[in-house]
């Protein structure tokens, strides 16, 4: 079973961010795997641990910016690849998802692509589904609990997590498959695992190693703003009785039309 | 100078916090209010490898380093002491003591399963009536042909009642100079004539287990005496420059706890029409914890590194000790003054900080021995002598082998 996961560097969801400047900012807080990629990495390591294979992770980030590619090894990924290039400081999705798919198609022989289902800095969610349309490949979303997987028949057999309950899904290999977080807790990395992460060395693919000519973005984020400030006041009810403070507090809530 | 951690630290640092945030800290308050360890933790902390983290891998541990031993410990220390304890006596007193005085014999018998999580240990030095007056103990090992008989009885052991496996220190020679007449013993609790039972009634580490141990006519083999007869004295204090290592970083980690919780809750908290960290008392004290951290993370990281260095770091080690101890409850104490009346209550995790924090000022050397220890040191009167055994080094090959 050869399966790539693609995983996001994201500031540490402990983080402050705010608006400087018209871009985001989280002052020297650390750069930590997305929450959400850690869930398909451990969706990764079950089905490498049912059939085995090799566990490829792929990230796209800043040269250097290894953090969250070390903390994938460490967990037990087999390989690593970070895709770095100046090209892609204004990336958008489209543009990752064409990096991510030619990244996917250089590590040869992919049978499952496995994404969290959105990153928690942008939180759009569009990268997986962008990059199966790129490779032609089925997308399946939001999956909860891999049913059966057949490396021999090539197939896989899913149940996905919607609004609506839950939804059983069969598909060809390889697909794309992004991962909610029923799916599996995941593992701390292991010492040996640690050990063995810090002295990776991780190669780094440019677009011409790739040998993918990226479009121009579609989409920009000319600002972002901090949401505005609620103006706080508070208001002391008081009254004869309970009753009278209570249904002086039920007219102000109706009136406030908080209910 | 290089005072950068590597990738392998901030991943130990990393693992350990996940660990401790996420599966302890929910519930770490029905277990203190309860007086009562969760019994999930030593299993956890034994799966993980937390509990033979620094212990080469052909010992059964998971072959990191000693600096991974203090930020492991600064981790657990910043949600409970309770963690950290373990770590204290389970791995800095009892399995480094074995990895620096065992045989390869006693290395594979007790400090494999120990590392491996399989074996809880503790380490039985102080006595009801013997605290800092180490050779002033009334326990006693009898030598009877192959075997000796322990008699006596400890008090304020941690995992008194969890561990498999106590270092006991006992009397072996009445007639001589007390710190020649010591012996040390790695003995199994399940051996007949042992008793144990928990104290309760403590004013803070309630969520630990602390407790006393009786040993009347326990027979156990001479292969079960760590280092010569005689030497027990040097061994104890040799364990206790690991033990308090822990201790250091622990207490590091507690000032950090109370330093966040109170800059959340300065951060938060209104009063005079605005945030009260915009008060310069309150700022004062959030700058004494800072000051705090800094130096107290800076003195048992030094420890660390002369641990790996192999490096005598008796010093050192007591210093660290005792100024992240100090440090802890004045800061454990400053973040309920920032905390108020809310601080005053368990409903904020600070009271149980300062509660935590005051066990440290007296276990492992009391404050005041440490300022003696230092005293000693600077006007000449107290030097180290080399130890037959040293604490080795830190060889990757070694340890990774």
């Amino acid at each position: 079973m050869n399966i790539v996961v693609c995983i996001k560097q994201v500031p540490d969801s402990a983080a402050t961010v705010v608006a400087e400047g018209g871009q985001a900012s989280w002052g020297d807080a650390p750069l930590v795997m997305n929450p959400w990629d850690e869930y398909a990495v451990e969706t990764a390591l079950l089905q490498y641990e049912a059939y085995g294979g090799d566990v490829t992770v792929i990230s796209v980030g800043a040269e250097g910016a290894t953090e969250a590619i070390k903390s994938a090894l460490a967990m037990g990924c087999t390989q690593a690849y970070l895709v770095s290039d100046p090209e892609l400081a204004a990336a958008d999705s489209r543009v990752i998802a064409h990096v991510l798919a030619a990244a996917i198609k250089k590590v040869g022989d992919v049978d499952l692509a496995l994404f969290g289902k959105q990153a928690i800095d942008s939180d759009m969610g569009v990268t997986a589904p962008q990059t199966a349309r790129i490779l032609g490949w089925p997308v399946l979303s939001l999956v909860s609990v891999v049913q059966e997987l057949n490396p021999d028949d090539g197939t896989i057999k899913v149940e996905r997590s919607i609004e609506e309950g839950r939804q059983v899904v069969e598909s060809k290999l390889p697909a794309v498959v992004t991962v909610s977080k029923d799916i599996a807790d995941p593992r701390y990395p292991s010492f040996m695992g640690i050990r063995k992460a810090a002295r990776a060395d991780i190669p780094v693919w440019t677009l011409a190693d790739l040998e993918v000519d990226v479009p121009d973005p579609l989409v920009r984020w000319p600002e972002v703003v901090n949401p505005p400030v609620r103006e706080i006041t508070n208001e002391i009810i008081s009254g004869a009785s309970p009753d009278e403070i209570a249904e002086s507090l039920a007219d102000k809530i109706i009136g406030e039309k908080v209910l | 100078m290089d005072f950068a951690l590597n990738d392998e630290h901030r991943m130990v640092q990393q693992m350990v916090r996940d660990f401790a945030q996420k599966e302890v800290a929910p519930t770490i308050k029905e277990y203190d209010r309860a007086h009562d360890m969760a019994p999930f933790v030593l299993p956890r902390m034994g799966e993980l490898g937390i509990l033979g983290i620094n212990i080469p891998v052909r010992y059964g541990g998971q072959g990191m380093d000693y600096i991974s031993l203090g930020l492991a410990c600064e981790e657990l220390e910043a949600v409970d002491s309770t963690l950290r304890v373990v770590m204290s006596v389970h791995m800095g007193l009892n399995s480094m003591g074995l990895l620096q005085w065992g045989t390869e014999e006693q290395k594979q018998r007790f400090l494999v399963p120990q590392a491996r999580g399989d074996r809880v240990a503790c380490y039985g030095l102080t006595e009801p009536g013997a605290g800092s007056d180490v050779a002033g103990m009334n326990s006693t090992a009898r030598r009877d042909g192959d075997e000796y008989v322990i008699n006596g009885e400890k008090m304020w052991i941690s995992l008194a009642t969890k561990a498999h496996h106590c270092m006991w220190i006992a009397r072996t020679n009445p007639d001589v100079d007390p710190h020649e007449g010591l012996s040390a013993f790695q003995v199994e609790l399940d051996r007949p004539g042992v008793t144990r039972g928990d104290i309760k009634g403590k004013m803070g580490v309630r969520a630990g287990s602390t407790g006393w141990i009786a040993m009347q006519d326990v027979r156990i083999p001479v292969e079960n005496r760590i280092g010569k007869e005689g030497e027990g004295f040097r061994i104890a204090m040799s364990c206790l420059d690991n033990g308090r290592y822990t201790v250091a970083a622990g207490a590091t980690g507690l000032i950090r706890a109370s330093l966040e919780a109170s800059v959340r809750y300065a951060n938060e908290r209104q009063a005079f029409g605005r945030v009260i960290g915009k008060l310069q008392l309150i700022q004062a004290k959030i700058a004494d914890m800072v000051e705090s951290y800094d130096a107290a993370r800076l003195l048992y990281l030094r420890a660390g590194w002369m641990k790996n260095q192999g490096l005598r770091n008796t010093r050192e080690t007591s210093i660290a000790k005792w100024f992240a101890t100090d440090g802890s409850f004045e800061a454990a104490s400053e973040a309920v003054q920032v905390h108020g009346a809310y601080g005053y209550s368990d409903e904020y995790d600070v009271e149980r900080y300062l509660r935590n924090s005051k066990g440290a000022v007296i276990y492992e050397g009391t404050n005041e021995i440490h300022r003696l220890i230092q005293a000693g040191y600077a006007l000449g009167y107290r030097k180290d002598t080399p130890l037959r055994k040293e604490l080795p080094a830190y060889d990757p090959e070694f340890w990774q082998e």
